[in-house]
Parts: C-alpha cells; structure tokens; sequence
C-alpha cells in the first residue's frame, strides 16, 4: 500500500523535523523550522509512544476522504518530542478511551490501495 | 480627531435562498445600507466587500448593479472574520483621514454540508484529518475538563440562542428547541451533537461609516491572527508544543478593541458573539473576558447571557439561528448590534444598550473584536 502522502511516516513512527537552532520538533517535517525560522531543519522520527490528550470519533465522510467511517481522530502527546500531534485513532468509540492513556505508533489501511498513520491504545 | 459615524446598514436575510446570486443578496443589503445613510449614488469614496467562496471581484459585481464610481473596490478574505476584516479596514482608512465615506459590506453562497476550504492539502483531506467539526469537538472536550462545561450546558447554549432568534426575521431558525431536541439529534462529534453546530448558509450585509460624531459610533474593530505553538489553534496545524498556551487571536483581538475604545468588559450592554457551535460560545465569554477563566459554564447558568439578563450575548439567535454566510457573517453581528444600540429590536432588544461588541473567529486563524457605541 502507497502512504497517503509522502515523506509523513515509516513503519518505525512518524517523521519529523528537529531544529538545529531551536531544538524544538515539528510535524510534519517543513523548512523554514515553524517555530524560529531557521533552514537547519533536520528530519528525525518522532517516537512512537506517547499518551492521549484529546480524542473524538468523524462519524461521516468529510469531503476528499474516500476510508471507512466512523474514524477516531485526536491528539497524541508525545513527550520525548514536546509534541502535541494530530492524527487518526485506531478506536472510533470515544466512550472506550480516557485522557492520559498510553498510545502507540501503528499504519492502518485508508483505501484499498492507500494507507495512513494512526495511533492506538499500547 | 473626529469619530467614525455608522449612518446605515442593511441585510438580505441568511438562509437558503435557491437560485438568489450572492451578487443579487449583496445588492438589496447594500441598497437598503445607503438608503439608510441618505448618501447619494455613488455617494462613498471606497468600498470595502468581505467574502470567501466568491470568487474574482465579487464586490465589483454588486456594485456593478448599483452604479461604479472609480474608487477602490477590494475584495477581503480572512475566513469567518472576512465582514469584520473589511470594516476594520475601512475603519483605518477613515481615521487616516483617507476616505470620508465608505460602504462595508459582506456576501456569501457557500456549498452544503461540512465547510470545504482550500485551506487544507489534498492529502489532509484524503487522511481526514480535515473536518471542521472534529477540531471544534477537540476544542470543546477541552473546555469540559477545563471549565467545568457539560453536554447539558452545550445543550443549554443552543436552546438559548434559537429562543433569541424567534423574532429575528432575518435569521435560518426561528422554531425554539428543547435541550432534550439537543442531546437527541445525532452525534457529529462527540461531544458534538448536528444542532449544536451552526449552518453554512447564504446571506449578505451592509454598512456606511462615515467620519464625525453622533448617533452609532464604530470604536473600534481589531482583527489579529493567531501565535504559534497550541495544537488546537483555529489555524488548525498539525502540532503544537507540549505546554504552549500562547493567547489566542479572540483573547488579542478584544483586549487590542478594549484598549482602542476606552472601554472594558465591565461596560458592555450586549455581546453578539462567534458560536459556530455550542461550546465556541462558551469559549468566547472567557476569551472576551465577560468571566473569568474556566467561568463559562457558571455565567451560562447564571442566566446572564439570555436576554432580560444582565449582559445578553446573541440576541439575534447567534450563528445558530442565523447560520454562517462567512463573508457576511460578522457584518450580520454588527448589523444586529447598531439596530440593538437604536432601540430597533422588536421582541429581542436589549434595553437601554450603549455598549456593544461583537466577536468572530475562524480559520487563518483570524479573530476579530467590533466595538460600537451610542
């Protein structure tokens, strides 16, 4: 399966950017550094372990996207990193997850011939 | 140096309106605005139009209809705060002693359903990580731990705002809704039920300010866009940074029109405010100032913010009775509130209202804060 976008993630975790002036992380991975402005951006992978800090579930297709529904969607924190990240949740049910619990790093089918990241409970 | 004057303002009532152009919507608000104001045709040195969908010189067709000048015609997109970006604009070229008169106005046909913006790329749309109402549930679960705000108080809000919007013939809704009705229609995302969520929709809006005093004054109409580093900022990005809770463009754009008209939360009579869904509302009294932090829910409860309470905020139904034409929408809040400042509002007026502000925020991020006087 192609990813949905180049460039966002390995099977290993999601790639970043870290700042050679800064030292702060980004994602996705983008020059200027968002944070100070600096080209010294350098692309790391992010860790794929962190914990859950805001979760809902898309329970209808939103336009342009073409995978299965209901989805979770929330935001993962990723300590190691400072990172709060966006990103798709394996569990669609908001009910079954609960802040703080720990998460991890997995890739998931988006269309039969397309796959994206998402994290789930570790 | 002289005030700014608002002498007229008009609307083309939000909804759906079938085959109606949002050029023709324009008209009959802008016609009605300079009526208003007795100003001549063509009697304003610039126009200024707010709009999001509506493509290449939206503000030249309308005004097409009604008669060009040669001034200067500038279209204005800054998403949700499009309206109160064109007013602010105006606002500074008055005081800069550049234009006398100048027509603000706002129009808006945006598609149905879930807003589509080309504001995300491709691939975000196609991972969907771009739904809208996804980042406000986001928001609002972090304004339940937060403040305290439950599903009954989101509830609440929407129950509120539609009875405001009974006797507003210019609004989308106008049937009263239970709490019950609320929490009954389907989950969007959780915590967000459809009917706590506001409606695209179509509409238009106008305004002529002109310098002096007297009457309804503009005081101020700060716009400002948001600082980097908290991951649910409207400019939605795709991270933030562990503990950054920088102030966000609401909390800057009030205190910066706060400061610019000499007035405070204290002093406001009326508020009409961004509620593009329950929980925004609430997020807005603490960004605005009108509680303290993690006080919504309480001022809410309160019975404050209804009308016959002591400060009322969306008296005209809000974007819940009224829907969101974006381009229009923030005209629509200050249109509202100088009909409020006159004493105009059959069934909704606040009584006795001298001081008003309205707020809008939306992606960019953009946020603006208009205050008005009498």
């Amino acid at each position: 399966m192609e990813p949905v976008h180049p460039g966002l993630f390995t099977p290993s975790g999601l790639l970043g950017g870290s700042c050679g002036s800064c030292a702060r992380r980004h994602f996705p991975v983008a020059v200027p550094c968002p944070w100070c402005g600096s080209d010294d951006v350098a692309t790391v992978t992010l860790s794929a372990h962190g914990t859950l800090w805001g979760w809902t579930a898309v329970t209808a297709a939103p336009p342009g996207y073409d995978g299965p529904v209901p989805y979770g969607f929330g935001v993962v924190e990723l300590p190691d990193d400072g990172l709060q990240v966006v990103t798709r949740l394996v569990d669609a049910d908001p009910a079954a997850l609960e802040e703080g619990a720990p998460m991890r790093f997995t890739v998931v089918a988006l269309t039969p011939g397309t796959s994206t990241w998402a994290f789930e409970r570790a | 140096m002289s005030g700014i004057r608002v002498t007229g303002v008009g609307m083309h009532p939000f909804g759906r309106h079938g085959d109606a152009t949002a050029t023709e919507m324009g008209v009959v608000a802008v016609r009605a605005a300079i009526a208003e104001a007795g100003i001549p045709r063509g009697g304003f040195q610039a126009a200024f139009c707010g709009t999001a969908y509506g493509g290449v010189a939206s503000g030249h067709r309308v005004l097409g209809a009604l008669g060009l000048t040669g001034g200067p015609i500038v279209d204005i997109e800054a998403g949700c705060a499009s309206g109160a970006a064109a007013l602010s604009l105006a606002a500074g070229a008055i005081a800069a002693g550049q234009f006398d008169t100048v027509l603000v106005f706002g129009v808006e046909k945006m598609p149905r359903g879930v807003i589509r913006s080309s504001f995300f790329a491709p691939w975000q749309e196609a991972a969907g990580l771009s739904p809208a109402p996804a980042y406000f549930a986001l928001r609002a679960q972090q304004l339940m731990r937060q403040s305290g705000v439950t599903k009954r108080d989101l509830a609440d809000v929407v129950v509120k705002n539609r009875r405001h919007g009974r006797t507003n013939d210019d609004a989308m809704f106008r049937a009263e809704v239970t709490a019950e009705e609320v929490l009954a229609s389907r989950v969007v995302c959780e915590p967000l039920h459809l009917w706590m969520l506001c409606s695209p929709n179509e509409g238009a809006a106008a305004m002529v300010l002109q310098a002096g005093d007297g009457g309804v004054q503009l005081r101020a109409a700060a716009l400002r866009s948001h600082l980097p580093g908290y991951v649910l900022n409207e400019g939605t990005p795709m991270c933030g940074l562990v503990g950054s809770d920088p102030p966000t463009p609401s909390r800057m754009a009030a205190d910066a029109a706060y400061a610019e008209a000499g007035v405070g939360p204290e002093d406001l009579d009326v508020v009409e405010c961004q509620d593009t869904d329950a929980a925004r509302e609430l997020l807005a009294y603490e960004e605005l100032r009108l509680c303290p932090p993690g006080g919504s829910a309480a001022l809410l409860r309160s019975g404050a913010t209804a009308l016959g309470g002591r400060l009322p905020v969306n008296p005209s139904g809000g974007l819940l009775s009224k829907g969101e034409p974006l381009g229009a929408s923030a005209l629509g809040q200050a249109v509202e509130l100088v009909h409020q400042l006159r004493g105009e509002c059959r069934g909704r007026q606040v009584p006795g209202a001298r001081v008003a502000l309205a707020h809008t925020v939306g992606r960019g991020a953009n946020a603006s804060a208009v205050i008005l006087t009498r």
